[in-house]
Parts: structure tokens; C-alpha cells; sequence
């Protein structure tokens, strides 16, 4: 039997696959989705998979600059990027984060010269890749719960 | 500065964090400190700094640094403009820290900065061409503190590694003994651990002593904590520090140090203090052989000296 798609094959486009299930709005939010960008967006959240749930985002006719994109894993370790072109996986790749993390998320240290009015962007140093772990390169506090410090 | 080591260059260089720097060139700090010190006690003098200007902006009180810092700059013949206290400033008026700097960057040769909040040095650094040096961030670094205390336990000690040492007292917001504990470990020293259950050392900065191959040992006793120490390093419990009285109440008194105390150390122990101490000494130590916080907050001249000297340029 066939397997139905919950979301359309895109004809071109970018597909975000295998984030974290629940995540992929803070996925967008990362990305800057709507606002940078006018194309078509799907949202599919708690796929069933192999590996249990996940969610999958799809953007049509753009292909996303992957180095934009490895900002997610920060939050999905595990997603893949495909570049879909005339239906076809053109480009796969697994999502890995850059060495250092500016503007997206907020240093957990209340009394951290970044939360306070002075015209920085916050800015925090990756020290380990998986399980993603960062550092705020001011106070050199180490957040724990980075997803719910997205800016 | 001895002949075998090979010069470093630390023109411009910032001084933000112990961490930025290898055990190679604290030593060669050190080093260099060693030689300064007839020149910070007024014996000798070579203004190697004459017509240099230090900035000296102090967001938060301070005496030992502020003052050490600035003797240093006197001693060595710069001049110092700045201020101890903001409320005359236009920090008053809503100023940013970042403006602040740009000013004190374009009228002087280096910038000396304590500010409350954490990274605040960090941030100067971001937007000073001149070499910006920590004095403190709010409960973040000390890296001058670090490098004097560094400085002290070498010459009483005549090495760091493998010297038993005990930090005591408020180890969860005493910003200095976070540096101390991964430098020393840097060292290679044996640590202990000894505070109040609420005041404990955070774990961040046990994996990191940990990292650097160094197992702290903990105890809530310091009588058997001191038996077989080399150094006694006492910090103070800090109320500013507290986010609540009653968490301060509970706590402050708990250690006291007495020459009744120190009958259960060796001969040879030296106590150190990065003060101000309030009851945590008492004051009959002052005039044991134990004693080395005076000269310990005295090692702050040519170790600041040495600092000065070497990121803003000119030589002894």
C-alpha cells in the first residue's frame, strides 16, 4: 500500500525533516519564517516515524542557505535538509551547528551584561555539538534549557 | 625578568578572564611581577609609562583594587583619570556601559573597569581599541585577584603544584575563588572544598578543576580540612551577593578563624584573604606567621604593575 503524505510532495523547494517532534515552530521562529521569506510553508508536527515522532517543515521554491540553517540544531541535533528539485531529493544533508550562536537565544544569567540595555547582541559559544551545549561568551554561563530561551 | 624566557607580547592584549590564558604565560606574568617589586615598593624608579593615562571606572566600590591599580599606574609614572563612583557620571543620566567606553577608549591608553554585571568587561573589550582590564564583573571574574593570589601562594610557597590547598567560605558567589579553582588547577594543586551546604562550590567549576585533571575534595569541617593544608584561602560571605537577608543570616559566622584554630595546622600555613574580611579572621592572627593577606593585598601593586606595563607597553 502506498504511504499517504500528511503534508504534498513539493515540486522545488527545501524540506526540514526529523526535527525534534514539538519543535518546529521554534524551528521557524529561528529561521525567520514568515517574515524572510514570501513562499509557501508547510508545518507537520508529531510524524509518526521510524525513530518515534518528529516534525517536518517544507518551504517552496526556496532553497535555504544551509549555513542559516544549521542554526536549528540547536534545538533539532537531528534534522536533515533537503534541497528538492522537479520532486527529487537533489541535496541531503544533516543539520550541524556553527561554532558560535549570535541573536537567538537569551542568557539565562539575569545579571549577564547581555540581558541588560546596552546595544549587544547575545552571543554564546558552542562547546559541545551533541548533546547540544553553549556558553554565553559574556558571562560564560551555560544555559540549560536552551530551547526555552530562544529569543 | 629572566633571561632564559623568551619574550611575550602582550601589547593590546586584553585581560578579561584567567581562562584566556596558558599556564605559559601566567608564568611568564608571574615572572615578570617578581621584578617589579622594588619598583612598587618605592625603592626603585623608571617611569616607563610617563606620559600614559590609565581610565579607572569603578561601577561598584572597591579599595584594594582600585587603589593597587592606580599606585600601580603612579608608580610606574602614568596618570590616572576616572571615577569610583558612577553617580557623578552619565550612567546617572541612562548612559550604556558601551558608550561609557567609547568615551574613556578616545581619552586614554588603557581602560580599568568593575562593573555589577557579569561579562561587563567582556563587553568593554568589544568596544575599546585600547587594552581593557577586568576588575571585576559582578559575580563573574577577577583575573587580576587571580593572578596576585597566583602571585602570593609561588613566593611563600616557592611552587603551586601539589601544595594542599583549602578554599573556604562563600564558594557559590565568591567570584574569586571560581578563577582561583580552575587556576590552581591549571597548577596542578590538591584541592578542598569547604563551605556552608547553601554556599557550595558551583559544579560548573568542579568539571572544569575536574577537566584540568584535579578531584576537589568537599567537607563541611574545616578543623580536618586544615590538618595537613599548606594554604587556608578564606573568602568572605558577601550580603551584597545574597538575593534574600535570611539566606545571609543563616550562614555568615559559620567559619571563624582563631589561632585556637590553627593549633591543628602545620607550622607553615599561610592564610590568605582577598579582602575585606569582616569576623571571618580574627584579628589576633593578624600577628602570627600564619598571616599573609596584608602582603597578599600588597603583591597587587606589582602584579598590576607587571599587567599595566605589559599591555600598554614599556619595559623594565
Amino acid at each position: 500500500m502506498k504511504k499517504e503524505l500528511k503534508v504534498p510532495r513539493i515540486k522545488d523547494g527545501t524540506v526540514i525533516d526529523h526535527i525534534t517532534a514539538g519543535n518546529a515552530v521554534k524551528v521557524l521562529h529561528i529561521l525567520g519564517i514568515p517574515r524572510s521569506t514570501s513562499s509557501i510553508v508547510s508545518v507537520a508536527m508529531n510524524v509518526k516515524s521510524k525513530f518515534g515522532k518528529k516534525d517536518i517543515v517544507k518551504v517552496e521554491n526556496r532553497e535555504l542557505d544551509p549555513n542559516e540553517v544549521n542554526k536549528i540544531a540547536l534545538i533539532a541535533p537531528k534534522a536533515t535538509i533537503n534541497f528538492i528539485r522537479d520532486y527529487e531529493v537533489a541535496k541531503k544533508h544533516k543539520v550541524k551547528l556553527p561554532n558560535e550562536i549570535i541573536g537567538i537565544v537569551s542568557c539565562s544569567n539575569p545579571t549577564c551584561v547581555s540581558n541588560a540595555k546596552e546595544p549587544v547582541r547575545s552571543r554564546f559559544k558552542v562547546i559541545s555539538k551533541d548533546p547540544p551545549r553553549i556558553k554565553c561568551y559574556y558571562c560564560e554561563r551555560e544555559p540549560e534549557d536552551i530551547a526555552d530561551r530562544i529569543i | 625578568m629572566s633571561f632564559f624566557l623568551i619574550r611575550m607580547n602582550f601589547k593590546g592584549k586584553d585581560i578579561i578572564s584567567i581562562k584566556d590564558f596558558s599556564r605559559k604565560e601566567i608564568n611568564y606574568i608571574l615572572d615578570y611581577a617578581k621584578d617589579m617589586i622594588p619598583y612598587a615598593t618605592g625603592e626603585k624608579h623608571k617611569n616607563i609609562l610617563g606620559e600614559k593615562v590609565l581610565s579607572s571606572l569603578f561601577f561598584e566600590p572597591s579599595t584594594r583594587t582600585r587603589l593597587s591599580f592606580e599606585s600601580a599606574m603612579n608608580r610606574l609614572g602614568g596618570k590616572v583619570i576616572g571615577f569610583s563612583d558612577p553617580s557623578g557620571t552619565s550612567q546617572k543620566k541612562g548612559e550604556s556601559l558601551a558608550d561609557t567606553i567609547r568615551m574613556a577608549d578616545s581619552y586614554s591608553d588603557a581602560i580599568v573597569v568593575r562593573h555589577p554585571h557579569e561579562g561587563a568587561a567582556r563587553l568593554a573589550a568589544e568596544f575599546a581599541e585600547v587594552p581593557v582590564l577586568n576588575a571585576g564583573d559582578g559575580a563573574g571574574r577577577h583575573p587580576t585577584q587571580c593572578l596576585l593570589d597566583l602571585f602570593t601562594i609561588l613566593t611563600e610557597k616557592k611552587k603551586i603544584k601539589k601544595n594542599k590547598i583549602v578554599l573556604l567560605g562563600d564558594l557559590k558567589y565568591g567570584r574569586t575563588v571560581h578563577s582561583l579553582a580552575y587556576a590552581l588547577s591549571l597548577y596542578g594543586a590538591e584541592l578542598t572544598f569547604v563551605s556552608p551546604a547553601s554556599l557550595k562550590m558551583p559544579n560548573e567549576v568542579i568539571n572544569e578543576c575536574k577537566e584540568l585533571g584535579v578531584e576537589p575534595a568537599y567537607t563541611a569541617s574545616l578543623e580536618k580540612a586544615i590538618k595537613d593544608a599548606d594554604v587556608l584561602y578564606v573568602t568572605r560571605i558577601q550580603r551584597e551577593r545574597f538575593p534574600d537577608a535570611e539566606e545571609y543570616n543563616r550562614v555568615v559566622g559559620t567559619y571563624k578563624i582563631d589561632n585556637d584554630l590553627l593549633k591543628n595546622g602545620k607550622k607553615d600555613l599561610i592564610v590568605m584573604h582577598p579582602l575585606p574580611r569582616v569576623t571571618e579572621i580574627h584579628p589576633e592572627v593578624d600577628t602570627t606567621p600564619h598571616a599573609i593577606y596584608f602582603k597578599q593585598a600588597f603583591n597587587g601593586v606589582p602584579v598590576r604593575m607587571a599587567l599595566l606595563s605589559l599591555v600598554i607597553g614599556g619595559r623594565i
